[in-house]
C-alpha cells in the first residue's frame, strides 16, 4: 500500500506543521447528533439577552420575533425610542402572545375590554379597567 | 440529582477516539477523554448523585460544563425521568411508497431452503390463488398504488415471485400502465425486480434496462455453492443455465449505464464462504453490490445457521468490512451492501419504531390482488390487510402496526441495537415463533455483533475520511 493511502493528509504536507488543535469535548458525528446539537444550542441561545455580546444568532419563536418593545429596554438599554404609550403593548400580549397573567382574559371574563378602543395610540384612555 | 447514562453502546476507533451510540436518539457522539470518563462514571443502575460527585472532581467547573452538555444531548438523564412518549403510529392512513407485486407463486427452481412452499406454513395449496397474476389485477394494483400513495412524488414497484420472470407478461403490462398513470398523477415510478436469472433472455434484459430496473439476482456463489441448494426439481443444478445470462445482463446494464445490479446470497449452514463468494460475485461476475442474508428456517432444519454459523458469518463480515472501510478512506464505494446499508442508517441516525416498512409504506400483493404485509406474507389469510380492488383494511393495518411497535417488545427494552433492529423481520418471527409481532430473540447476538461492526466501521471512516459519509446525508 502506498504512503498516500496510509495517510490521507500526506498530499497536503503543510497541515502537518500546524499545532495540534485541541479536540472539542463532544463532536456530533452523525446527522441525528447534529440535529440534537443544533437544538441544544438554539435552546441555550434563547436565554441570552438581546444586549449580550455577541448577540444571539437565533431568536425564539413568539412575540419577540416582531419589533414591539414596551416595558423592556431597547438594544442600547434605553427607553426613549420605545412605543408610546406603553399600553400599546397590551395588544401585543393580548392578540399575538396571549399572556393571561398580564392582560385581561378576553375569552370568558372580559370579552369586550378593548371594544371602545380601536386605536390605542390615540384613545388608549378608553380601554376598560378590569378588576380580577 | 440522581443521574445515569442512558442505554448506549460505547466504542473506539484504532486511534483511540472514544464514541458513544445513544439508543434513545440514535445519535453518535465522539468524546474527548475527560468526557468519556464522565459518561462511564454515570453508567450505573441506581444513578449517581451529581452534586457530591462534582465536588470530588479535580476541576468541578469543567466537569459541570461537560455534564451539562451530556444531559442536554440526552446521554445522561435523571434516573426517575419518564422517557418521552414515542409516537405510536404516524398519522394513518400512511401513504404507500412501495408495492411488491408477486406476479407468480410458481418457480422453475426447487431450492432446498425455500420458505414459499411450506416452511412458513402460509401457503396452502387448497386455497392458493392463481399461479400467475393476470393483466387486470396488475393494472388494478397500479391504480391502487396511485390512490394510496397520497402526495408522494415518487413511488416504487417491486416485482417478486416465485420466479418473477415466469410471468413477464404481467410485468410488462404493469410497467406500461404505471408509466401512463404515473404521468397522469404526476408521480415518478421506479421499478425493481428479484429473479433467479435462469429466464433472462435478451428481450427481457432490453426491457429491464430500458425501464431502469433495479435488479437483484438470487445467487449463492460459484458452481459448487449455487448447485448445493439452488437446483431444478430434477435435482440438476442451476449454475450452468444462469451464469451466461447473468454475464449478459451485467454487460448490457453497464453499457446502458443502468442502476447497480445486486446479488443476494442466502447463507446456510455448512460454511457458505462469504469472502470467497463476495470475490467471485463482485470480481468474476461483476455484480455492483453483494448482500448476504442468513436463511429463514424453523427449528431443526439442517440448513439453518447455528451459533457457530453466525459466529463464522460475523468473522467473514469483518474481513469484508475491513475492505469497505479502506475503500471509504480512498473515497471509493465498496459493494458489500450489508455494511453499506448499515453505515447509511447509522449516519442518518435511523431510529425505528417498526423493524421495516411492511404494512406501513410497503405492502405485498398476491397474484389475485390480496394485500399482505409484505411479499412474504401474501396469500396468508391471517395476515391479509385488504385487496387492491377494495383497498386497504385500515383497521387491520393499524392493529397490526400497533402490536408490532418496538415499545410492545419488552425483550428489546434494554438492547442498544433497538433503533436499528426493532425486533427484526416479521416473517422470520412468524416462522420461528408462529407470531409475526414477536421479537427474533434467536439472532440477538448476531444482530448486536453486526451493529458493533457497523459502529466501529463508522468510527474509522469518521476518522479517516468523514467526507465519504456525506453521500448518505438525507
Amino acid at each position: 500500500m502506498s504512503d498516500s493511502q496510509d495517510n490521507p493528509i500526506t498530499d497536503e504536507p503543510e497541515l502537518e506543521q500546524e499545532p495540534a488543535r485541541k479536540q472539542p469535548r463532544i463532536i456530533a458525528c452523525n446527522q441525528k447528533a447534529r440535529q440534537l446539537a443544533t437544538m441544544v444550542l438554539a435552546r441555550r441561545g434563547a436565554a441570552r439577552a438581546l444586549t449580550q455580546d455577541p448577540p444571539p444568532t437565533q431568536y425564539p419563536y413568539g412575540c419577540t420575533t416582531v419589533f414591539a418593545p414596551g416595558w423592556e429596554v431597547d438594544s442600547g438599554n434605553g427607553t426613549h425610542g420605545l412605543c408610546q404609550p406603553i399600553e400599546r403593548d397590551l395588544y401585543d400580549c393580548y392578540h399575538t402572545c396571549y399572556w393571561p397573567a398580564q392582560v385581561p382574559d378576553g375569552v370568558t371574563n372580559a370579552p369586550s375590554w378593548t371594544s371602545s378602543c380601536g386605536a390605542p395610540m390615540q384613545d388608549w384612555k378608553s380601554i376598560d379597567l378590569v378588576f380580577p | 440529582m440522581q443521574l445515569r447514562t442512558v442505554l448506549h453502546r460505547r466504542f473506539r476507533d484504532e486511534s483511540g477516539t472514544e464514541f458513544i451510540y445513544l439508543a434513545n436518539s440514535a445519535a453518535i457522539l465522539a468524546l474527548d477523554e475527560p468526557t468519556a470518563a464522565v459518561v462511564d462514571a454515570f453508567v450505573t443502575e441506581d444513578g449517581v448523585d451529581s452534586e457530591p460527585w462534582l465536588k470530588e472532581q479535580a476541576k468541578p467547573s469543567a466537569s459541570e460544563l461537560t455534564l451539562n452538555d451530556l444531559i442536554d444531548l440526552g446521554a445522561i438523564r435523571p434516573v426517575d425521568e419518564t422517557p418521552a412518549p414515542r409516537a405510536d403510529l404516524p398519522p394513518m392512513p400512511f401513504p404507500l411508497a412501495t408495492l411488491v407485486l408477486n406476479v407468480t407463486n410458481k418457480c422453475n427452481l426447487s431450492c432446498t431452503y425455500c420458505y414459499e412452499y411450506g416452511e412458513d406454513k402460509l401457503f396452502d395449496e387448497s386455497t392458493a390463488g392463481k399461479a400467475l397474476m393476470d393483466e387486470k389485477t396488475a393494472r388494478d394494483s397500479i391504480d391502487f398504488l396511485m390512490r394510496s400513495s397520497g402526495d408522494r412524488p415518487q413511488v416504487s414497484i417491486t416485482f417478486f415471485g416465485g420466479e418473477t420472470l415466469l410471468n413477464f407478461e404481467a410485468i410488462k403490462t404493469a410497467v406500461l400502465y404505471a408509466e401512463e398513470q404515473g404521468a397522469q398523477n404526476a408521480k415518478r415510478v421506479h421499478y425493481s425486480l428479484t429473479t433467479n436469472a435462469t429466464l433472462l433472455t435478451d428481450d427481457i434484459v432490453d426491457f429491464l434496462t430500458t425501464h431502469r430496473f433495479g435488479i437483484t439476482v438470487s445467487i449463492d456463489g460459484d458452481k459448487d455453492e449455487q448447485d448445493r441448494h439452488r437446483s431444478y426439481k430434477s435435482g440438476k443444478g442451476s449454475y450452468e443455465v444462469m451464469e451466461p445470462r447473468i454475464k449478459n445482463l451485467i454487460k448490457k446494464n453497464k453499457e446502458r449505464n443502468g442502476r447497480p445490479i445486486g446479488a443476494r446470497v442466502t447463507v446456510t449452514a455448512g460454511a457458505t464462504p462469504v469472502v470467497d463468494t463476495y470475490r467471485y460475485l463482485a470480481g468474476e461476475l461483476g455484480f455492483d453490490e453483494v448482500g448476504f442474508a442468513p436463511v429463514t428456517a424453523g427449528l431443526g432444519r439442517d440448513y439453518a445457521l447455528g451459533e457457530q454459523g453466525y459466529e463464522r458469518l460475523l468473522h467473514e463480515f469483518g474481513v469484508l468490512g475491513e475492505e469497505y472501510v479502506e475503500a471509504a478512506g480512498r473515497g471509493e464505494s465498496h459493494g458489500f451492501s450489508n455494511l453499506g446499508d448499515l453505515v447509511r442508517e447509522l449516519h442518518q441516525g435511523v431510529n425505528k419504531a417498526h423493524p421495516c416498512g411492511a404494512g406501513l409504506g410497503l405492502v405485498g400483493v398476491s397474484t389475485e390482488g390480496e394485500i399482505g404485509l409484505c411479499h412474504r406474507f401474501v396469500e396468508s389469510k391471517s395476515h391479509s390487510i385488504g385487496t387492491v380492488q377494495e383497498g386497504l383494511d385500515e383497521k387491520a393495518r393499524a392493529e397490526f402496526l400497533a402490536q408490532a411497535h418496538i415499545d410492545k417488545k419488552t425483550d428489546c427494552a434494554q438492547c442498544f441495537a433497538r433503533p436499528l433492529c426493532a425486533g427484526g423481520c416479521y416473517h422470520e418471527a412468524h416462522v420461528r415463533y408462529g407470531k409475526a409481532t414477536a421479537a427474533n430473540l434467536h439472532y440477538c447476538d448476531w444482530i448486536r455483533g453486526f451493529i458493533d461492526l457497523g459502529l466501529k466501521s463508522y468510527g474509522r471512516i469518521q476518522a479517516t475520511n468523514p467526507a465519504f459519509l456525506a453521500r448518505f446525508d438525507q
